[in-house]
């Protein structure tokens, strides 16, 4: 298939077949990565920058390292070394970057719909590394790569996603392609981390988490954020940890080849307890693993890879 | 035009055109205009010489439109827009007053801001400008105006619209200090704890885009509270910006038990449900948000059996410094008054009220409740204006009046609009510009 996306702003926005194509990819790219010189020239003399209006460590050394096994030059851009401190827009400081023949502009942003605004106003290609609470289509790929790899497909595989969905970009990218992708999707959290009308996105609801672990082929712990209890979204950790976290004796009524995966950063002993996060089930660090897989497919497709 | 004195104008004739004056008169009938007064509603009135015939015959003469709910940026930001651009975005768009919201920088809550708005808009000379001052000093609603001042000064309401006055017992004491004077209370109703940080209507499309949402119970909560306020204190009280079902229905329970209460909706509201800001459409970006199909659906009924009484743009100019930048970081708010007759038009050519029930929510309900001197009586000033119901035309914002484009109505083909608006016996705006007259 020949693939003509200039940009990856959400999953939505992609096809089925277009998903399928960008994980075939991903898995050539990933044995780049185990070779002992882990390099090849394919993107030689293109420019990716990376835009990091909000701080992220694991994403922007992935999409870096990505970069740079393909023989790309990457810069780094974050919020507080770029004029945006200084009161430029958003519009103005891409175009500038632009200007500069930029080739890939890869943007980390607090706003929904930044990079959609972004993608309006520039002839770069646009990679969302995540927007606001939107959309993290790098993420969700990651995740089906690696689910894939484990499962062999992801047809009428069950996938719990468990935490705060209403706030995650990550909950949201999964829901939209591990449903596009033919897989039962459940949602489970409290109610006030439930988002108004998430059925829409083709999901069921439950705020028993018991219900959502069982017969699940995939669960997928979401990290909860200490700040949500000053917007009333749980009382303490100590009650979330209880009744919503996942623990080992919880695990025991979960299919025996369940694996375990959590977008990071883990609060340890919150929504999973450590011994989970380092139990046979946890696939966490190759979510990371092949993180760098999916960004390199990516960069390679949007620069019109064939 | 009103640079001669009243003396010196020419008599004008309005002629053969289709006369409502809702509940009173429907048909054709002329008028004769002289020394800027109504001095004649009749059939077949004969020209005297030096009389200025309008030829009005297939076209609509209505009293003239009243936009009681705008924001002019002066003083503060007038690269927003002056009160003489507003003014003339108002004429064009049929208005012969507006009222202007205090939202200004400085806020109009001393008299001093009210005669300065006055002043401009007397420099102005097109539509009539009534302003509304503030409540709460500042609109920060911790203290009270002085009302009295602002009455003098020629404030004809108060609120502190674009803020929600959240403390209960300021808001009991502001309309009780208010009826004192004769001063309507309009209300921007907002919990804004419980519209938090939303950014446009909560549900299903704003869990998708990933945007946080503002609940309905955010209006109807305070709508409630007003209504209990309004009957507790005898105040007239009028709510702004009706956006939900939840708040039609307590205003509609509200005048069945005689509380003095009324209400005003925008024309986005009528028109427009939350999908307008699919893909992260900042010109559809406004506070309360554009709602679901259920909720439009209850505006429309709320219209036509009389629950809300005025239709008012909440005319809100910005620029793309406000407007071009991510959704959440946007400002609130659309320009109304080139696009309001028209998509009122719209709303009775659907069915869902008449043209004398259009009129009575852009001119008459407006002007009783404000208590103006207005309407199609014979000695009353002439503001007066003239409607072509059958012309079509397509939206083009470049050519708006205003200083500001940001509409989500670009583009949209409408039927119907003002070709005359006539202030005091001068026609300050009249006929359609070239440039607008595309075929829609």
């Amino acid at each position: 298939m020949r693939f003509v996306k200039k940009n990856i702003l959400d999953i939505a926005s992609l096809t089925a077949e277009e998903i399928t194509f960008i994980l075939n990819i991903s898995e050539k790219m990933k044995e780049i990565s185990e070779r002992p010189v882990k390099k090849v020239p394919i993107l030689r003399g293109k420019t990716v920058v990376l835009f990091f209006y909000e701080p992220s460590t694991r994403t922007r050394t992935s999409f870096d390292v990505a970069a740079k096994r393909l023989s790309a030059d990457s810069v780094s851009i974050s919020a507080s070394t770029s004029s945006m401190v200084k009161g430029e827009t958003l519009i103005d400081t891409a175009q500038n970057l632009e200007a500069m023949q930029s080739d890939v502009i890869v943007m980390r942003h607090s706003s929904s719909g930044a990079p959609h605004l972004l993608s309006k106003h520039i002839r770069a290609s646009v990679i969302n590394a995540g927007d606001g609470t939107h959309a993290h289509p790098t993420q969700a790929l990651l995740d089906m790569m690696t689910v894939r790899e484990n499962k062999g497909e992801l047809r009428g595989l069950r996938i719990a996603i468990i935490g705060d969905i209403s706030h995650s970009r990550v909950a949201r990218s999964d829901i939209a392609g591990f449903t596009k992708m033919g897989a039962d999707v459940i949602v489970a959290g409290p109610p006030t981390m439930i988002p108004k009308g998430v059925e829409n996105m083709g999901v069921s609801v439950t705020h028993d988490i018991d219900r959502a672990i069982d017969g699940a082929d995939v669960i997928m712990m979401l990290r909860i954020q200490k700040e949500r209890q000053k917007s009333f979204l749980f009382s303490t950790e100590r009650e979330y940890a209880r009744v919503f976290g996942l623990t080992r004796e919880r695990l025991e009524n979960a299919k025996d080849d369940v694996l375990i995966m959590h977008p990071g950063p883990i609060n340890r002993g919150v929504e999973i307890a450590p011994d989970v996060a380092d139990g046979s089930h946890s696939v966490i660090l190759d979510q990371v693993t092949n993180g760098v897989a999916v960004r390199m497919a990516l960069l390679y497709l949007v620069l019109g890879g064939k | 035009m009103t640079q001669q004195s009243a003396e010196e104008k020419s008599a004008m004739l309005i002629k053969g055109g289709r006369v409502i004056n809702p509940g009173i008169l429907d048909g054709t009938t002329d008028i004769l205009i002289r020394n800027g007064k109504i001095a004649e509603i009749a059939p077949e009135i004969g020209p005297e010489p030096g009389t200025r015939v309008i030829e009005a015959s297939g076209k609509i003469v209505s009293p003239g439109l009243i936009d009681m709910h705008v924001h002019f940026r002066e003083p503060g930001h007038e690269y927003k827009e002056t009160i003489a651009t507003g003014c003339l975005a108002a004429v064009h768009g049929g208005f012969t007053s507006v009222c202007t919201m205090p939202n200004t920088h400085p806020v109009n809550d001393s008299g001093e801001v009210t005669e300065y708005i006055l002043k401009k808009a007397a420099d102005a000379n097109r539509a009539r400008v009534f302003p509304v001052a503030a409540i709460s000093k500042k609109i920060k609603g911790k203290s009270l105006c002085e009302y009295g001042e602002l009455k003098e000064s020629g404030a004809v309401a108060l609120s502190d619209d674009g803020n929600p006055v959240v403390n209960s017992q300021l808001m009991r004491r502001a309309m009780e200090y208010a009826r004192g004077f004769g001063l309507l209370i309009i209300s921007h109703c907002e919990e804004p704890e419980l519209a938090a940080n939303g950014v446009m209507n909560e549900g299903a499309l704003a869990t998708r885009m990933g945007l946080p949402g503002i609940p309905n119970a955010s209006e109807s909560v305070m709508v409630m509270r007003d209504i209990a306020l309004c009957e507790l204190t005898g105040a007239r009280v009028h709510i702004a910006h009706v956006s939900t079902a939840e708040s039609v229905h307590a205003i509609r329970d509200a005048k069945k038990r005689g509380v003095p209460v009324t209400a005003e909706t925008a024309p986005h509201y009528f028109t427009l449900v939350e999908d307008a800001v699919a893909d992260y459409n900042t010109h559809a970006k406004m506070n309360p948000p554009l709602r679901s199909h259920r909720d439009r659906e209850a505006i429309r009924e709320g219209l036509a059996d009389g629950t809300i009484d005025v239709i008012a743009t909440d005319h809100a100019p910005h620029s793309p410094l406000e407007k071009k930048v991510e959704f959440d970081r946007a400002a609130n708010g659309i320009i109304g008054l080139e696009t309001s007759l028209p998509l009122s038009l719209k709303l009775a050519e659907e069915g869902i009220i008449t043209l004398s029930g259009l009129i009575e929510k852009m001119s008459v309900n407006p002007a009783r409740i404000l208590g103006l001197e207005h309407g199609m009586k014979v000695g009353n000033p002439a503001d007066i204006t003239i409607i072509d119901p059958d012309l079509s035309y397509t939206v083009n914002a470049e050519n708006f009046r205003s200083l500001s484009r940001n509409t989500p109505f670009d583009g949209w083909n409408m039927k119907g609009r003002a070709v005359m608006t006539i202030v005091g016996g001068d026609a300050v705006f009249s006929g359609i510009p070239e440039e607008d007259n595309i075929p829609g």
